[in-house]
């Protein structure tokens, strides 16, 4: 069973989002300082998304943005305008989840052998707090783009083991 | 020539982005048919003629697979082209499919013209 660093994590989840934002909606994303989390932080207002990995490596990933930034990418990506969030926005939403955690999952299964992938669950609201019950430390990056920002974050473990195995290769900021 | 095309995809959304995609791609449509699994397409299938059925492989109820393995099966639909989309780009899933009798596949994200290019090789094909 391999690893992965945190910088190829990092790099994996740039391009991901990068090709996702360039291609379906015509922006370009800036990165950035990504950090460690223990758990995503809490509690929140507005749109997350999160989907699950399953395989020798297990965990979750997902998205976290602002209703209206959510509505604005929608907007966007479906030609329809939007102005608050609906259930045509959370299926965005979560489309734009599987694409990019879709295409982190693809780079990584050379390293990490073959993973499946979750349908994505997006949650909208006020003042709550999103947690897993899994081991390993989730690494968020957050990307800005048409004025608006998203953060995307992972949690991968290998599948059976206790140890949280996303060691950074450089200092990363917490 | 105008084409029937069958959208198979569980995402609403997904639906919506291939039916634009087609139309900013001057993608020439005759029928557009949107179902949101594979049991839904097959049932499709029977009652409407179409030339190209894009779909995506994971699903609840009938995934895209096993709707393949029906096409493919079937006196009736097996020259059907039936292209995958889907973010498993390098994956088993996608190797199954070709197995199957999958025409070929894009991976998402995809742009208008990528769409384009390979409905009308896929089509060409057929």
């Amino acid at each position: 069973m391999e690893s992965v660093n945190s910088d190829r994590l990092f790099q994996v989840v740039c391009t991901a989002t990068h090709e996702v934002f360039s291609t379906m909606l015509g922006l370009e994303v800036t990165p950035g300082q990504a950090r460690f989390e223990p758990t995503p932080s809490g509690p929140v207002d507005g749109v997350i998304s999160l989907i699950g990995f399953a395989g020798e490596w297990v965990g979750m990933g997902g998205l976290s943005l602002t209703p209206e930034f959510a509505c604005r990418l929608s907007s966007r990506l479906l030609m329809t305008e939007f102005t608050a969030v609906d259930a045509e926005v959370l299926d965005a939403v979560a489309e734009l989840t599987n694409m990019i955690l879709g295409n982190v999952k693809s780079s990584l299964e050379e390293e990490l052998g073959a993973m499946g992938l979750s349908i994505p669950t997006v949650v909208f609201g006020k003042n709550f707090t999103a947690r897993s019950t899994g081991r390993g430390q989730w690494v968020m990056v957050p990307f800005t783009a048409d004025g608006g920002s998203v953060e995307v974050r992972i949690c991968l473990a290998p599948n059976g083991r206790r140890k949280p195995m996303l060691c950074p290769a450089n200092p990363v900021t917490s | 020539m105008a084409l029937d095309i069958l959208i198979v995809d569980d995402s609403a959304a997904i639906r919506k982005i291939l039916q634009r995609v087609l139309r900013q791609a001057e993608v020439p449509i005759n029928n557009l048919y949107e179902a949101g699994d594979g049991a839904e397409a097959l049932e499709i299938l029977k009652s409407q003629s179409v030339n190209l059925v894009l779909s995506d492989i994971n699903m609840p109820n009938m995934d895209g697979l096993q709707m393949l393995g029906h096409i493919k099966a079937s006196q009736q639909w097996k020259d059907l082209p039936v292209v995958m989309i889907t973010t498993e780009g390098s994956q088993n899933k996608v190797l199954e499919a070709v197995q199957l009798g999958a025409a070929g596949y894009i991976r998402k994200p995809f742009t208008a013209e990528q769409v384009k290019e390979k409905i009308l090789c896929f089509t060409h094909a057929s």
